[in-house]
């Protein structure tokens, strides 16, 4: 006696969150069965591994079919087929739409290609996330992408219009499409120690301060691109380092401040000259596409690694880096400029 | 009279790609009614065209309103070559043609292609404009409202119940038309959609017509059914009961009043008092000889008279239809002179309700049911189906000689259904005698004599437990000791019927589903050979039914049937049968007897205890059945009374007759002899096996209970949560060991697995129970079992259901004399009508609308515009309730019950009645048979909720799919699927939520705002 056939059909459509969870982590049927059997389900309910085989195909299959329409969630809003209660559809959607802190790490600022998707494979292996899984979260990257790179207006006002995600998973998906537009590098081994929350973290200042749609919102309002004139203006920087005077002057402005206030002052002191060299050249030099894409390997090369050296604490270098983009404000030519912040480490 | 319909055009959305080059659609539409069509411009390059068409106005016939469909298709425009078809909606626009149901249609359909499946959907509004139809001798029958409801819907109140009405139409199935061969598959079902569709509209109008003629309004318990004989043609026949129906003025409600072209024909029931107070002595003159020694344990009864005819009837028609044929004139001469007056319809005092107005059913006698197996022919002239009313008038009539022999009147529950295989099918009908209150009844004089029976005094739910028939002159020999609750009457000792239980029944405990399962093989043969050996097959099919339902029962510690539905199933080598029932204590009927083994060899020891094992085992089973269902039945009131009634047995006490013996057959004595104790023999493997299968079927899981009735007999406490879902299952048999034991293994096995399956998947609801489980067996091949299960899960509360039984019987008192309040008021209420005309405002939605409007875009603000239709308030309160604000598609609940917990329905909208092909090329791709049936059904219920959308209603009850074909050739990677589903669809308020409602109707009068301009937008 074989089932040729077998199926359940709901008013309701039954969303069974540990099964969704299980097809999302890329399981197939028979491994997801076995982690429910062996999660105690079938002592719990008294139910028949035949019974658990049966469900599982069955939530499967519904998953299966509504994939095509997470694919562009407003659709499952409006769709008559699959009646679902609107909290568990917001469910389904958040879920969907989650990705793993390993997996983002692999692919952050890398081109969301064909050439990327190959290698999803090793990702698979390295990370010990399915291959389906991996690329379930690649393709939402990627389709998030292509939505809302060419739109106008905030990045995450359009990627929760569009997506109906939450705020907070919006904002990451602001941070993947803005270094994935920009390719930054994160990969590098010196970068490892980096979590996604701290590129989010500088995605999202970077976006608030170095964009188009910073500069002014009303028009060409742009939350991917980077504004070139302020690329630009960064070389000016380089004053503050070429300048003796004008750097002995900044270095003197920045000491007074924070005498007795800084742990690691003498250090500070001592290595002022070689991390404002570090950082304004990292900046000076944002204007090349190549450098740009280097942007964290530079700032961890020259500016946190020396600090880290010397054992600097956070609360120190957040001083530190608050006066010194302070301090240049009250130099001659220097007024009303941006600043750079590093990552926190 | 002719009528205008009106169609309009709104918009589409989510239309597929049908231009790969642009990736858009240059969409346009196709408005057919009859023989007219209109077209809307070509909507260039989007897959969410705006039309906005004007209004296209149709002047037709209400005499085709009623036939045709309104058919809208949707293209892509094509310069060079054909336009491509998009898909399809069939709008029935029958709701439109009563005055109290749907206005307007307006809303977002789902666009169907038989061979896609949904692709998009097209936002349509249709109206109807009906002029006064004067004419006496129409042909149409506007105005008769039907409902699948089997019972007196929620908001009305019967006035008379008329009785039966019944109508078939056939016509040729265009898949078997020599055409077939050269159109596509889509053409072909596209032809057959549309035929049934109007041969169920015609069917319809006929039915109403003789409604109208019995001057009745209304057709409740209204069931379509479909008959696809293949080469043989195509059948479509309905059943229902004729009332005239008055529509209750709730203040809650506030619609509009009937105001059915009928109304006057409306009468007041000359209310023949049955004065009961001068017999209250009660008993007739039988039973005042009767001693109270009265030995009840000498015989063991089925109160079930069905099959010892069965047998009778079934060779003698068995043989083919030629016979029957030329039998078929004087039958339907017979049948349309009664269908000429009110009165001579009562030749078949049937009745399709399976509950009814209290003080309505008097006595229930036991199950009636009748069988025939015919060969199907070429049905030659569609317009004459004589052959097919013949062969049903045939089974009718023997149907009613059942019941006359339990001494009842009537037959109520009556359903009537086919099954075929190639070009054999059994015909089968079956029922509940019974003995009916006359007053409901519009002669009032239906053998008087019944009237005497009629005691009020007595205390409610027992008295139709108490015995129809003469006890001296019994039809069958039963058991019969006095009713357990009132003493003065004789009641059987088991009770099986094929409706639900009545509200005033006084249960023990609670109720659970039976059900008894049997595969028989049966050789493969040709057309009289084959119908010959399923003619003698039938027969031990039933008894070895009947004797498995009685065992279980026994077994569940149980003594009543309710909602019995014997289906039986014919295949090319096979015959199945599957009967399901809601067994109860109840507390009137003695206490059951258990079940005794006996071994043939008693001189073999190991064997001994063998059985006294297995004795031991089933005693412990009934035991904890009783616990599970808490059956524990008060025994003070014997002691209080004295104890005219013998001991309670212990045992009852049956010889299993063996089926060898074919003169035991043909008499088919289901009461198994007059042997007094019910002892299970195990002779032979075969007996071991059935006392096995008893013990197999395991409980289901704690916090679940299940039945087939409308109520869980014992649960009251509903909460609102339901889930109504339909589970499909096939398995295929391995062609090496089919024997019969191997067979029913399997058979029970599926149904085990699919019960197993459901407790499990519903968990999350606990408690809860599976109410309305309904099984339907097919067998679409050779080696293929087919199990359609539809059903729904009510939560109810745990802890309001641990009270006593007492307060349960109580309680369930109180909620059916609230529930039927109204219908109690009757006398009294008869001009009322008139405080409820004033028409029904319809500004509330539009504030509540127009304030979720705000901040939804456009495009999905027309799915408002339905929600703005001036009707069905309650619908809109309800859609308005999930906070969410975007999700702008409205809820819409189904449910094979009559009613929905907790709520209140306000208004009928119209009967559904929807039949869809689905079919396939590709099956691989789409997911395989499970793939593509999953799919299918969620497409069938999304258009189902769709359209009771569109009506402005708010849920589907009494939902039924009536039919689940499905044919598979892997093969050629292709599958086919027809489903024919019905319902009601109404508009329900919630409990909570109706003083809300009537608060804020004064705010919302003074706040007109204008429809029209929703609409249209």
């Amino acid at each position: 006696m074989t089932s040729e056939l077998d199926i359940f059909v709901g008013n309701t459509t039954l969303i069974d969150e540990d099964v969704y969870r299980l097809w999302l982590d890329g399981y197939s049927v028979s491994d997801a069965v076995a982690l429910r059997v062996r999660s105690g389900i079938l002592e719990q309910t008294g139910a028949t591994a035949a019974v658990l085989q049966s469900d599982t195909m069955d939530h499967y299959r519904t998953f299966h079919m509504l994939e095509r329409l997470l694919h562009a969630p407003p659709k499952l809003l409006h769709q008559l087929i699959f009646q679902i209660p609107p909290s568990r559809q917001a469910l389904l959607i958040e879920r969907y739409y989650a990705f793993d802190e390993a997996f983002v790490r692999e692919v952050l600022g890398k081109k969301l290609s064909k050439g990327t998707k190959k290698d999803l494979d090793d990702i698979s292996t390295k990370t010990g996330i399915t291959l389906k899984s991996c690329r379930r979260q690649f393709d939402n990257f990627k389709r998030v992408f292509k939505v809302v790179e060419e739109m106008r207006g905030s990045l995450v006002d359009n990627i929760q219009q569009h997506f109906l995600l939450s705020d907070r998973l919006a904002r990451d998906y602001a941070a993947i499409v803005f270094f994935a537009n920009n390719r930054f590098e994160t990969g590098k081994k010196k970068l490892q120690y980096l979590s996604f929350g701290d590129f989010a973290y500088c995605a999202e200042l970077m976006i608030q301060n170095w964009t188009l749609g910073a500069v002014d919102s009303q028009v060409d309002d742009m939350d991917v691109d980077l504004d070139k004139e302020f690329l630009q203006d960064l070389k000016e920087l380089k004053m503050l380092v070429a300048d003796k005077d004008l750097l002995d002057l900044h270095k003197s402005l920045v000491c007074t401040a924070l005498r007795g206030k800084l742990g690691v002052f003498s250090e500070m002191e001592a290595n002022f000259k070689n991390l404002s060299r570090g950082l304004v050249n990292v900046a000076a030099k944002l204007t090349h596409n190549k450098d740009v894409r280097d942007l964290f390997v530079d700032l961890v090369e020259k500016f946190v690694e020396p600090c880290r050296s010397d054992h600097w604490p956070l609360s120190d270098v957040r001083l530190f880096l608050n006066q010194y983009s302070a301090s240049v404000h009250s130099l001659d030519g220097f007024r009303g400029g941006s600043l750079s912040v590093g990552p926190p480490s | 009279m002719p009528g205008k319909l009106k169609v309009k055009i709104v918009a589409g959305r989510h239309l597929p790609v049908m231009d790969r080059a642009s990736d858009l659609t240059d969409a346009f539409v196709e408005v057919k009614f009859g023989n007219t069509t209109f077209k809307t411009d070509v909507y260039l390059k989007s897959l969410n065209p705006q039309w906005n068409s004007e209004w296209f106005k149709f002047e037709v016939d209400d005499e085709d309103l009623q036939d045709e469909p309104l058919q809208i298709t949707v293209l892509d425009h094509d310069t060079y070559s054909a336009n491509d078809a998009i898909g399809k909606v069939y709008i029935d626009i029958d709701p439109l043609l009563y005055s109290e149901a749907a206005t307007v249609i307006s809303g977002w359909f789902p666009i169907y292609d038989t061979i896609h499946g949904i692709r998009g959907e097209i936002n349509v509004v249709v109206k109807v404009d009906l002029f006064n139809d004067l004419n006496r001798f129409r042909q149409s029958s506007c105005g008769v409202k039907f409902f699948c409801t089997t019972s007196i819907p929620k908001c009305y109140r019967a006035v008379i119940i008329h009785g039966f009405v019944e109508e078939l139409v056939v016509n040729e199935d265009p898949e078997y038309q020599w055409i077939d061969r050269i159109r596509t598959p889509r053409a072909s079902n596209e032809a057959r959609q549309r035929l049934i569709s109007l041969m169920s509209g015609e069917l319809q109008r006929k039915i109403g017509l003789k409604v109208l003629e019995m001057r009745g309004n209304a057709v409740v318990g209204y069931l379509q059914c479909f008959d696809l004989e293949g080469e043989s043609g195509l059948v479509v026949r309905a059943i229902g009961t004729a009332c005239t129906l008055d529509k209750l003025s709730s203040p809650a409600a506030l619609l509009p009043a009937c105001n059915s072209p009928s109304k006057e024909m409306k009468e007041i029931p000359f209310n023949e008092d049955p004065n009961p107070n001068t017999h209250s002595s009660g008993p007739s003159t039988p039973l005042k000889n009767q001693t109270y020694s009265f030995s009840p344990s000498k015989s063991y009864s089925r109160q079930s008279s069905s099959s010892d005819t069965d047998l009778s009837l079934t060779p003698k028609t068995g043989m083919g239809s030629g016979s029957a044929g030329k039998e078929g004139g004087p039958f339907k001469a017979l049948l349309r002179q009664q269908t000429q007056s009110a009165l001579e319809q009562r030749e078949f005092p049937f009745f399709t309700l399976t509950a009814f107005p209290p003080g309505f059913l008097v006595h229930v006698g036991g199950v009636v049911s009748a069988r025939s197996v015919k060969l199907l022919d070429r049905i030659h002239n569609p317009d004459e189906p004589e052959t097919r009313d013949a062969w049903w008038a045939e089974i009718r009539q023997e149907i009613k000689s059942h019941a006359k022999a339990l001494g009842c009147h009537a037959v109520v529950g009556y359903s009537e259904s086919t099954s075929i295989c190639e070009e054999v099918c059994i015909l089968s009908a079956s029922g509940t005698a019974a003995v009916l209150n006359p007053r409901f009844l519009q002669d009032g004089t239906v053998e008087g004599c019944l009237e005497q029976r009629l005691e009020e005094n007595l205390p409610a739910g027992c008295g139709f437990c108490h015995i129809p028939y003469d006890e001296l002159n019994m039809p069958f020999p039963a058991h019969l000791t006095y009713c357990y609750n009132c003493r003065k009457q004789k009641v059987p000792d088991v009770l099986f019927t094929t409706i639900d239980l009545p509200i005033d029944a006084t249960v023990i405990g609670k109720g659970c589903l039976i059900q008894a399962r049997l595969c028989r093989l049966k050789k493969k043969a040709q057309a009289e050979a084959n119908a010959t050996a399923i003619s003698n097959l039938l027969p031990f099919m039933e008894y070895e039914v009947h004797t498995q339902l009685m065992n279980k029962l026994k077994l569940k510690g149980m003594n009543a049937l309710f909602g019995l539905r014997i289906q039986i199933t014919v295949g090319e080598n096979m015959l199945m049968g599957l009967a399901s029932a809601t067994g109860v204590y109840l507390a009137a009927l003695p206490t059951p007897g258990g079940i005794q083994i006996a071994g043939k060899t008693p001189n073999d020891g190991s064997y001994e205890q063998h059985i006294s094992h297995m004795q031991k085992k089933i005693n412990d089973t009934i035991a904890k059945n009783k616990e599970l269902y808490e059956i524990n039945p008060p025994d003070t009131s014997e002691e209080i009374i004295g104890s005219p009634i013998p001991e309670p047995r212990q045992r009852s006490r049956l010889l299993r007759s063996q089926s060898e013996s074919s003169d035991e057959v043909t008499e088919l004595d289901l009461s198994h002899g007059k042997k007094d104790a019910f002892v299970l023999e195990i002779d032979d493997t075969d007996a071991m096996e059935d006392v096995h299968s008893l013990l197999t079927d395991v409980p289901p899981p704690s916090g679940f209970y299940s039945c087939n009735t409308e109520i869980m007999p014992g649960i009251n406490n509903w909460t609102s949560e339901i889930q109504m879902f339909t589970s499909v299952r096939v398995i295929r048999l391995s062609s090496l060991n089919l024997t019969n034991q191997a067979l029913n293994k399997n058979f029970n096995d599926l149904c085990e697995n699919l019960l197993k399956s459901l407790y499990f998947k519903l968990r999350s609801m606990i408690p809860c129970c599976l109410c309305h489980v309904n099984f339907t067996v097919s067998l679409p091949e050779d080696e293929l079992i087919q199990v359609t299960v539809t059903a729904v899960a009510i939560t109810f509360d745990k802890n309001q259901a641990l009270q006593t039984t007492k307060t349960h019987v109580e309680k369930s008192l109180q909620r059916a004399s609230t529930d039927n309040e109204e219908l109690l008021q009757f006398p009294l209420e008869l001009c009322s009508d008139s405080l409820s005309s004033h028409p029904f405002p319809p500004a509330k939605e539009h504030l509540e609308s127009a304030s979720s409007n705000s901040g939804i875009p456009a495009a999905q603000r027309a799915v408002t515009v339905e929600k703005a239709s001036p009707m069905g308030e309650g619908n809109f309160r309800n859609r308005a309730t999930p906070p969410c604000a975007s999700s702008t598609v409205g809820v819409v609940k189904m449910t094979p019950l009559s009613f929905i917990p907790g709520a209140k329905i306000t208004k009928y909208l119209g009967i559904i009645n929807m039949f869809f092909i689905r079919e396939t090329t590709s099956l691989r791709e789409e997911g395989g048979v499970s793939g593509f049936l999953h799919a299918f059904i969620a497409e069938v219920f999304a258009m189902v909720r769709a359209h009771v959308a569109a009506l402005g209603g708010n849920a589907v009850v009494s939902y039924i799919m009536k039919q689940c074909v499905f044919m598979e050739n892997p093969n050629k990677n292709q599958a086919q699927c027809l489903i024919n589903v019905s319902g009601d669809a109404v508009v329900f308020v919630r409990e909570s939520e109706l003083e809300v409602v009537s608060t804020q109707q004064p705010t919302a009068n003074c706040q007109p705002s204008c429809t029209g301009g929703e609409v249209t937008t």
